[in-house]
């Protein structure tokens, strides 16, 4: 299992260590920096490297890389999993509570996943359906692929053992599942209802996938014109962005980026609403829409300055986009009911909808 | 240490520079320095002062530290640990911080505990000054400190206290409390890297921990035994059983680890169940290849051995693996998920494995190192089951935001998934991906492009003109790449591309990447002939610029100019002597070889031998084209999931997964005897604790899924029960200790308010409860009759206890939440059970044995316990959550049989059935269905068995054992499952002989779809009204059907009434203060949705039926068959 850990950050400083066994000297991450090196990118340094003595088994998130040291055969997964599990655990900790005041107490309940003695004043549990659509949009407009992946986020604050069953209008819907560990199996398989003892605070209770037999409503469409030409340093650059499937909601929080190519050296662009940036040195141009307004469609026009004697980029660039919808599921998935068993009081409770671009790109 | 036999190749690792680990920028100092620039990690900025200052820089921490005050202490070792953290040395406050090792404060303890850890290596002398004290630890009343004593005195790494190491090991294994248990497993393989020599002593530890019943202690043993002794097989066959039942409440990460063990353990003792298919399979590569008489002579031996073989049965022990570990592709945890598929991968028959695909394909939204390892998995699989990933093509689609290691995994699983129907929609894909900025991917698509184009003929043109295309492409490393696979192309039909050959002769004036132009050299040299008036012509050029090529570059020069040589001489002579004097003095050895080699060859001198001849034929040989395949392709060979598998490497400590035996061992070895006086005491101890599997069960519980966790709460709540064990007490008091130390500040009053509510929601699931008893292994008829006696006498019993418990219970409710006392009676009578039981505990023992209908007493059951392994299970750490209300054993009538198969339609065989209304062993959810199977015949009748059954969906059929000979007029009863999902449709399944197929379906009447339950007045009222409360929301009727109804003269007793009621459906009665009513409830099978009947009478006799049910199908379908009854 895992042998030592170290915490490395974006200027290449390990600046924390811990060892579960023997100790494992530092210059170990020589092994890491060089990886880095040659994979350019952060996100491209292998998870796995394989060392003379050891492997390193390494996730970057918050741009902080987190290098196990192993010494001998472990399921890769195991320590991956592992260790995102860790991060989630800091961000819980230090983004929380006062750092350093509190050591965690070690307790033994019950229920594994539920501390005993919960006690609130105002008992509530909150539930989040969100959803995100992943997409690849071709050039001409038409989905290439698209799919719906939803999470139910809750942040249950009751007092005691509460049992809580939720269950909804069409779960016939959800095509895959995996649950907390809270959430009772065999009733889902028999009756496709989510009965569970919650833990306390905010978890994630159940990610789903919708069946890919639906049809998946693309709620916004992308139209654009971005061209080079060979012989001119100039090159024309325009998109809009528009409302399609909604549901007779608004799209908010719109966010257009894409990564232009090398050769563009700069872009001259007006929107017609909200403010839009290009990063001349990593080529990013992002553009913060907001709302979108059907009656006054928003766009992005203007002209780009290409490395003269260069020729024309293979590719256009691909257009990511963000968006969200709120009050709505775009699946049509419902929440029936939420039940409490086991404690007397009654607890507020309350559903949100959201609809999110997950991965959403349009090739261009 | 070992190596890694072979780093992946690609990975090539150049030996440490030295210069490195000692440079300023890794080094110990540079901690230091680097953390007064960047921001503190958990520290007050006050210490890095501290830190950075002279060498006396501890002193003022080791007066902290001497100092009586706690807080100061607590202050002292934070920093302290923090130094640790980030890799400072803090070794010489050893003596100051061991002091502390008996501190009272245990906050101080667990600090100075991490310090310990970390440094009693390097100081052992010192560090045995702190044994004493883990020692007095190791005892104390508190599980949390035995433990934690545990765990830092197996982590100290000193060999002299090996002994009490030891000794403190098996000490801890047989504690009382799971938690400490399971330190002990944690402990094992620490002590073992220590010194290896204790293995044996280790091992019988690791024995006895495996037999632990605990979910707890299960996941952490195991590892143990991977760590110490996985060679050693045989410690897990007597507790197989165990672990896959309970593998579904284990910890997600001990899931892992026993997952991974079983299927090796599975391997080697289960057979192959793929292994006629995998034998045609082998034969049929080997027809396709083979070329030589003898493999096809193998191929027909096979074939006979084949025809021989008997049918394939799955072990019921490999099945219990796979169904037990089905559910867990469920899980949230992406290493569990792996462990399932590639436990589905080795050991599933081929047409099970499917369902992982769709549970990896969800893995792939997870963050991106999860998809690397995910990939590569998949990358191995769908070489050798493309049709599984299929369906799920376009979740491989790549993203231009994906990072550069994905997509390459991405390209070569969507590579693997290519065939003749799905390849032009790849192939469009591709071509978006070609245009890509990213170049490293743009190469990889290039020779995926190839790798389609050798594997699926009709591309293959479409794919070399889009390649072709490519050649004339702005990015050199594209162009190269192309090259390269375009030559692997050509290779296979030259004679139709001398256009692209020229085309690409003419790219040596541009092209500089040496591997595209050593290929296009190659090209022209092998093709010189479709090609002759450019080829000398490259040579010339290549002759002008030969000393500045590259190596390959030049071999492939040398190469050109022989083959030219030998076809066209007239015009390459001069050339070619150039050439091989340009290379006779190159720097490279290799390419002076070659020259001399080839000019031997080629020139005929007096000296040059026999060879010569026959230059043109060693040259110009026919080349057989090169096989464009996935690195992937068997990669199998490793377990999947492992990390030798993700290395293509064999890691160190990697266990081989075994092949597959050709016998299998002898099953009986997973077989745990239990004999009768141990049953007796471990189920006593059942009653007290029943475990609850979490995932596994239907019904609401309060999920003590941890029964070591239950055990200091269970027994709090019925301290007084005499029946309580002694270890179990004395954990209790450690609870209150543990509250105390942690000074949660929880006050008893609040316990004792939080306690009765668990107890009444534990009440309250029980009376949803429908799992019915789980118990012995096989049934036997002859007994039944002695036996009913009992069961009628019993549940009575019961009724009476549970009626007035939950009465006190209501009438506890209804007093204010806060009220102590009336808890506590509620306490009470909670604890009364295990005497009031006490009569009927006996026979309930010898039913349980025998497997008679249920016990009294609601029998504890993890819902997919299989049937042959319940006495594995006895004595689990159970808790008691079944004081509730809960199934009742049937009031029996009258009971009907059905019949299956008429003698003259089963030619001599005849089937009945009847509902034994009995609880099917190993899964709640079905309806136990005896079947009586007589042999009218003259002859044996063998192997009878279900087959094939078509259940509808959602129905699951469970087969009885296969009969394997019915002697001429014997009768055999068997009893197997059905899941009939609540619905009256039938099951249809065929019923065989060795020589017949007969089809049979079995329809349950509505009244056998449902289980009775117990239930009191009072809480029999408030379902009802809840359930009405239900129909109110809907259309009213939506959960109440009401019928009129006259009784004959002869249904007008209060016997006649219960006994129609009960003969019509298998339900429970009711206890009813009112003389002219009749209450009956029960639960259906499959979803435990409650059934409510009342039969009130009115005057004379008419009569007024009520059904309450949220399965209005049901309900209106029980009213029509109890009317239908109670007119008769």
């Amino acid at each position: 299992m895992i042998h030592s850990l170290f915490l490395i950050n974006a200027s290449g400083d390990i600046f924390l260590e811990k060892h579960w066994k023997s100790v494992v000297s530092r210059s170990v991450c020589d092994y890491f920096f060089e990886a880095q090196e040659r994979a350019s990118e952060a996100e491209n340094v292998p998870p796995v490297i394989p060392t003379p003595h050891h492997y390193l088994l390494s996730v970057y998130r918050h741009k902080i890389f987190f290098v196990a040291v192993i010494q001998s055969e472990v399921p890769p997964l195991f320590v991956i999993e592992f260790l995102h599990r860790v991060v989630d655990t800091f961000q819980d900790y230090f983004g929380s509570t006062n750092v350093g005041d509190q050591l965690p107490t070690g307790q033994l309940s019950v229920v594994p996943w539920r501390r005993t003695g919960v006690k609130y004043t105002n008992n509530e549990a909150y539930f989040d359906v969100i959803e995100e659509i992943d997409a690849i949009i071709d050039k001409s407009g038409s989905t290439i692929t698209a799919e719906i992946q939803g999470v139910i986020d809750a942040c249950v604050k009751l007092t005691g053992m509460p049992d809580l069953t939720l269950s909804f209008m069409n779960p016939r819907l959800l095509d895959d599942v995996s649950f907390h560990p809270c959430v009772r199996f065999k009733r889902w398989e028999s009756e496709r209802i989510l009965s569970f003892i919650p833990p306390d605070g905010n978890f994630r209770l159940l990610s789903y996938h919708v069946s890919a037999q639906n049809l998946v409503a693309i709620p916004v469409y992308v139209k654009h014109n971005i061209s080079f030409r060979d012989s001119s340093s100039l090159g024309r650059f325009e998109i809009t962005v528009g409302p399609k499937q909604t549901m007779g909601k608004t799209v908010e929080g719109v966010m257009v980026t894409s990564q232009m190519p090398k050769g563009v050296l700069n872009m001259t662009l007006t929107p017609s609403q909200g403010t839009h940036i290009f990063d001349p040195v990593t080529k990013l141009l992002s553009w913060d829409v907001g709302k979108i307004n059907p009656q006054k469609l928003p766009s992005l026009k203007g002209s780009m300055t290409l490395q003269a004697g260069t020729s024309k980029p293979d590719e256009n660039p691909t257009i990511n986009l963000q968006f969200k919808i709120q009050q709505l599921a775009i699946s049509g998935l419902k929440v029936n009911r939420l039940d409490m068993y086991g404690e007397k009081y009654k607890p507020f409770k309350g559903i949100k909808y959201m609809t999110k671009a997950g991965k959403f790109q349009v090739r261009t | 240490m070992t190596l890694p036999s072979a780093p992946a190749p690609s990975r090539r690792i150049p030996p440490r520079p030295a210069a490195m680990a000692a440079s300023p920028a890794y080094g110990e100092e540079k901690g230091g320095s680097s953390s007064l620039g960047e921001p503190e990690y958990g520290h007050d900025p006050a210490s890095g002062g501290i830190f950075s200052s002279d060498y006396k820089r501890h002193d003022d921490l080791k007066e902290m530290l001497d100092s009586n005050k706690d807080s100061l202490k607590l202050e002292a070792m934070k920093r302290i640990v923090a130094m640790i953290a980030r890799g400072k040395n803090a070794s010489d406050l050893f003596p100051a911080v061991v002091k502390n090792v008996a501190c009272k404060n245990i906050e101080v303890k667990k600090l100075v505990y991490v310090y310990l850890v970390r440094y009693a290596e390097e100081q052992q002398d010192l560090a045995l000054l702190s044994i004493s004290t883990f020692q007095r630890g190791l005892k104390d009343p508190n599980q949390l400190i035995r433990a934690s004593a545990l765990r830092v005195l197996s982590s100290i790494r000193v060999p002299i206290i090996v002994p009490i190491m030891m000794l403190a090991i098996k000490e801890a294994a047989s504690d009382m409390s799971p938690y400490v248990r399971k330190t002990a497993a944690h402990a094992i393989p620490k002590l073992y890297s220590l010194d290896s020599d204790q293995k044996d002593q280790l091992i019988e530890v690791i024995e006895k921990l495996l037999a632990d019943k605990t979910t707890l202690v299960a996941g952490s043993v195991v590892m143990a035994f991977e760590e110490v002794c996985p060679e050693r097989i045989d410690l897990i066959h007597k507790n197989y059983r165990k672990l896959c039942n309970l593998l579904i409440d284990v910890e997600e990460w001990g899931q892992v680890v026993i997952i991974n063990m079983l299927t090796r353990y599975a391997r080697t003792q289960f057979l192959s169940p793929n292994q006629n298919e995998s034998l045609l399979e082998e034969s049929a590569e080997k027809a396709f290849y083979g070329s030589e008489e003898e493999d096809a002579k193998d191929a027909k031996a096979e074939a006979a051995s084949l025809a021989k073989r008997k049918p394939y049965v799955m072990d019921p022990d490999h099945r219990l693996l796979l169904r037990n570990t089905k559910p867990l592709l469920q899980s949230r945890n992406a290493a569990v998920v792996m462990a399932v598929a590639q436990l589905y991968f080795h050991l599933a028959p081929k047409a099970e494995v499917g369902v992982i695909a769709k549970a990896l394909v969800r893995l792939l939204r997870s963050h991106s190192e999860v998809q690397y390892v995910v990939l590569q998995n998949v990358a191995t699989m769908s070489i050798k089951r493309r049709g599984m990933f299929e369906p799920y093509l376009k979740s491989f689609y790549i993203r231009s935001t994906d990072p550069t290691q994905i997509k390459i995994l991405k390209l070569e699983v969507l590579t693997n998934l290519a065939n003749e129907t799905n390849i032009s929609t790849i192939l469009r894909e591709f071509q978006t991906y070609i245009r890509s900025m990213d170049k490293d991917f743009v190469a990889a698509t290039i020779q995926a492009i190839g790798r389609c184009a050798t594997n699926i003929g009709k591309v293959r043109d479409t794919c070399l003109n889009g390649l072709v295309q490519l050649l004339s492409n702005r990015d050199e490393l594209v162009v190269a790449e192309s090259v390269v696979v375009i030559k692997k192309l050509l290779q296979m039909q030259p004679a139709q591309h001398s256009e692209i050959i020229k085309h690409m002769a003419k790219l040596t004036d541009n092209i500089q990447v040496p591997m595209a132009r050593a290929s296009i050299l190659w090209l022209i040299g092998e093709y010189c002939e479709h090609v002759p008036k450019i080829a000398p012509d490259v040579l010339r050029k290549m002759a002008k610029s030969f000393t500045n090529e590259e190596d390959i570059v030049k071999l492939q020069v040398i190469n050109l100019a022989a083959k030219l040589y030998l076809t066209n001489s007239k015009q390459s002579k001069l050339l070619t002597q150039y050439v091989l004097n340009l290379a006779k003095y190159d720097q490279n050895y290799d390419i002076r070889d070659r020259a001399r080699f080839i000019r031997q060859l080629i020139v005929p001198t007096e000296k040059s031998g026999a060879l010569n001849k026959y230059a043109k034929k060693l040259f110009l040989a026919q080349k057989p084209a090169p096989i464009l395949e996935s690195s992937f392709k068997d990669r199998d060979h490793f377990q999947l999931g492992s990390l030798s598998h993700l290395l293509n490497a064999k890691a160190v400590g990697y266990q081989e997964l075994p092949d597959w035996p050709d016998e299998a061992p002898d099953p009986s070895v997973r077989n745990v005897e239990v004999p009768e006086w141990t049953k007796c005491t471990s189920r006593e101890k059942r009653k007290e604790k029943v475990e609850k599997p979490f995932y596994s069960d239907s019904e609401g519980e309060s999920g003590p899924t941890e029964s070591a966790d239950s055990e200091p709460e269970s027994v709090s709540e019925e301290s007084g029960s005499s029946s309580s064990s002694s270890s179990s007490s004395s954990g209790s008091e450690e609870e209150e200790d543990e509250d105390e130390e942690e000074g949660s500040g929880e006050q008893s009053e609040d316990k004792e308010e939080e306690e009765e509510k668990r107890l009444k929601r534990k009440e309250k699931e029980g009376s949803q409860k429908a799992a019915p008893g789980s118990a012995g292994s096989e049934e036997e008829e002859e007994e039944e009759g002695a036996k009913k006696a009992k069961k009628k006498k019993a549940p009575q019993g019961r009724k009476g206890h549970a009626e007035t418990s939950s009465e006190e219970a209501s009438a506890s409710e209804s007093s204010s939440s806060g009220s102590d006392s009336g808890s506590e009676t509620e306490a009470k009578q909670r604890k009364a059970p295990p005497s009031s039981r006490a009569g009927p505990k006996e026979i309930s023992l010898l039913d349980l044995d025998d497997f008679t209908p249920p016990p009294p007493q609601p029998i504890p059951s993890s819902s997919i316990v299989s049937t042959s392994l319940v006495t594995d299970l006895e004595g689990l750490t159970l808790t008691d959550t079944s004081l509730a209300p809960a199934l009742l054993s049937p009031a029996f009538g009258a009971v009907r049989t059905y019949e299956l198969l008429h003698r003259m339609a089963g030619e001599g065989l005849s089937v009945e059935y009847c509902f034994s209304r009995r609880p099917f062993p190993g899964d709640p959810h079905m309806v136990a269905v005896q079947i009586q199977i007589s042999n009218n015949t003259d002859a044996e009748v063998k192997s009878l068995r279900v087959s094939e059954p078509k259940p509808l969906s959602g129905m699951r059929i469970q087969e009885f054992p296969e009969i394997e000979r019915l002697a001429p007029g014997d009768t055999a009863s068997v009893v197997m499952g059905i899941d009939f999902c609540d619905s009256t449709q039938a099951a249809n399944f065929q019923l065989c002989t060795h020589t017949r197929h007969f089809y049979v379906s079995i329809q349950p009447p509505v009244g056998e779809l449902m289980a009775p339950v117990f239930m009191s007045e009072n809480e029999f009222k408030k379902e009802q009204e809840h359930l009405a409360r239900l129909g109110e929301g809907k259309l009213t009727g939506m959960s109440e059907i009401t019928e009129k109804v006259t009784l004959p003269e002869k249904c007008r007793s209060d016997h006649a009434i219960v006994q129609q009621v009960t003969s019509a459906a298998n339900v429970g009665r009711v206890p009813c203060g009112a003389d002219n009513e009749y209450r009956f409830a029960a639960k259906t099978v499959t979803s435990g949705s409650l059934v409510l009947i009342t039969l009130e009478r009115r005057e004379g006799a008419a009569a007024q039926l009520t059904v309450n049910s949220e399965k209005m199908v049901i309900g209106t379908m029980l009213v029509k068959d109890i009317v239908q009854a109670l007119a008769q």
